[in-house]
């Protein structure tokens, strides 16, 4: 199913001629009414008329995170605040957040985009959408929830926590598809088991599920545990909020990117260098619609790579591999480089290992050292102690096939790893403190 | 002739043998035998309780990690060399013990001893064959 047959299905050349318009006349426009992108452009001697093709976009500079926050609040912003209708932010874990505008016309094409995708994601006009991503500041709730309107579904505002009353309406109410985190869709199946609700009376049947970044294995545990499909969207605030990519339920396998709104590309996160198709790194996108705060070359700092095959849903905008991790997120441990999520994969593909871990990351003299802590569960508990430790073991020696680093592996209490009802906190870098 | 032991995964932390000990005095579980066996990490508490059922059901429902084993209960003569001549038998039948605790109760002038066997059949067919008095669950459970 498509929500826009036209656009959806746009041939590559039709999608590139479309591109090279729009990123030209948002080009012309930055540099006309941003002061940042004139100097930055200027800096880097290159005009909006140098770009001439989609090629030439590699000769313009990067825009990262902190030219947000140097520009805080509205620096970037490239219209007067009479036409912004909406401000979202970031939540800044660091400093100040990261704060975007919309025109009435982004959030309409927002809605769009999330309509797209929801549709993408198997849900209809006749579905119950019960949207458990934050309501506020966080781009998430009201993204989904204006995309659940578009699309004529009845939407629920329902926003994140309280998981008692999540579970009550979404058994009164007949919820159908779920939008929130992986993490929270989790810890709503251990919920549901714990209060004895029984998957058939609920009648989810998918849910779409983005902000932070998980595996193949975290979605075969969330299909089985809460008896859904489970669709990775895509989406960051400083280039739209959720609803940039999204899987198609008919491949689930890759996030197509609507590619008449954004540009992406694939950098070399050292060097900077635009790699090809197929190769994995950082992820660039360029905004070509956005009024309020048009990005070029935005640094995403979330790692994928582009698959440019063409895809059995039809839809003609090519998919980003679902990401791997962020490369802010990538720790490096006696100088190796590990993302939370290879571990997280080594763990998944053992035997009744818990889906609830946690990465301790510190310093002995010089030497790095990693905990990874595991929770023990009914399943893998033994009265022997020997049994224990071959299961710590067991884990350890994967991890060390795997990523090469030795680890310590302590297993602890069930419930004992902190659930988040938003984003999961997997790691504990004690290097820093 | 084999009695339930529950054991429960304890983390090396403190308070939490007095959490599990407190947990089973509430719900009014007596425990009949115990044993800890720890590591730098973490701990297994074993018990043998007079209602093993009620304590399981009561451990799970505080979030422990609980699971039931089947334990072996024999009667020690208590003199020298007494714990000496049972071990023995065990190795002519050849039955290796996992681990095994004793019991606080005495039962007439014997001692009681817990084993876990990776062979519980073998065991008590060994001990029997010995004339060794193996305990029937419902005799521990209410010593």
């Amino acid at each position: 199913m498509l929500w826009n047959d036209e656009f959806e299905t746009l041939p590559r050349e039709a999608i590139e001629a479309l591109q090279l318009k729009r990123l030209q006349q948002t080009l012309a426009r930055v540099c006309a009414t941003v002061p940042f992108y004139k100097q930055h452009f200027a800096n880097a001697g290159i005009t909006p008329g140098m770009v001439r093709t989609l090629d030439d976009l590699r000769r313009l500079p990067f825009t990262l995170k902190q030219d947000m926050r140097d520009n805080y609040p509205y620096g970037l912003f490239a219209v007067p605040l009479d036409q912004i209708v909406r401000i979202h932010a970031s939540s800044g874990t660091t400093g100040k957040p990261t704060v975007v505008g919309y025109t009435k016309r982004d959030i309409d094409n927002w809605a769009e985009l999330m309509a797209r995708s929801f549709v993408a994601a198997g849900a209809t006009r006749g579905d119950v959408i019960h949207n458990a991503y934050g309501y506020g500041l966080f781009t998430g709730g009201l993204g989904a929830h204006y995309g659940a309107e578009r699309l004529g579904a009845s939407v629920i505002p329902m926003s994140g926590g309280n998981t008692q009353k999540q579970m009550m309406i979404m058994q009164d109410f007949g919820s159908s598809v779920i939008t929130c985190t992986p993490s929270y869709s989790l810890y709503l199946a251990e919920a549901l088991k714990e209060s004895g609700i029984e998957l058939s009376s609920l009648k989810l049947r998918i849910g779409i599920l983005g902000a932070e970044p998980w595996s193949e294995e975290i979605r075969v545990e969330i299909e089985r545990s809460l008896g859904i499909k489970a669709i990775d969207i895509y989406g960051l605030s400083e280039i739209m909020g959720p609803g940039v990519a999204i899987e198609c339920i008919e491949a689930q396998h890759g996030l197509h990117i609507w590619e008449d709104h954004f540009i992406p590309e694939i950098i070399d996160p050292e060097s900077g260098e635009v790699l090809q198709d197929g190769d994995r790194g950082e992820l660039v996108i360029t905004t070509i619609t956005k009024e309020g705060i048009p990005l070029i070359r935005y640094r995403t700092r979330d790692i994928t790579r582009i698959i440019a095959e063409p895809c059995i849903c039809g839809r003609t905008h090519r998919r980003l591999e679902r990401m791997s991790g962020r490369s802010d997120d990538m720790l490096i441990i006696r100088g190796v480089n590990v993302f939370p999520s290879q571990i997280e994969s080594v763990l998944f593909s053992m035997d009744g290992v818990e889906p609830h871990y946690q990465l301790i990351v510190d310093r002995e003299g010089t030497l790095d050292t990693l905990e990874v802590q595991v929770e023990v569960n009914e399943e893998t508990f033994s009265d022997e102690i020997r049994k224990l430790q071959q299961l710590s073991q067991s884990i350890s020696r994967s991890i060390k096939d795997l990523l090469g680093i030795t680890c310590k592996v302590r297993l602890v209490e069930p419930k004992t790893i902190a659930r988040s009802e938003g984003k999961a906190k997997r790691v504990i870098d004690r290097r820093q403190q | 002739m084999k009695v339930e032991q529950i054991s429960i995964f304890i983390e090396n932390k403190s308070g939490r043998l007095a959490d599990v000990t407190q947990t089973l005095g509430d719900s009014g579980i007596n425990i009949r035998a115990l044993s800890l066996a720890d590591t730098s990490d973490f701990g297994i508490l074993r018990l043998i309780v007079d209602k093993s059922n009620q304590a399981e059901k009561t451990l799970k429902e505080h979030g422990f990690t609980v699971s039931k084993t089947e334990v072996i209960a024999v009667e020690v003569p208590d003199r020298p060399a007494g714990m000496a001549s049972i071990l023995k038998i065990l190795d002519s039948g050849q039955v290796n013990v996992e681990y095994m605790y004793a019991f606080v109760e005495r039962c007439g002038g014997n001692a009681v001893i817990i084993f876990r066997f990776d062979d519980p059949e073998a065991a008590i067919e060994v001990l029997t064959r010995n004339g060794v008095h193996v305990l029937e669950g419902k005799q521990v459970y209410n010593m």
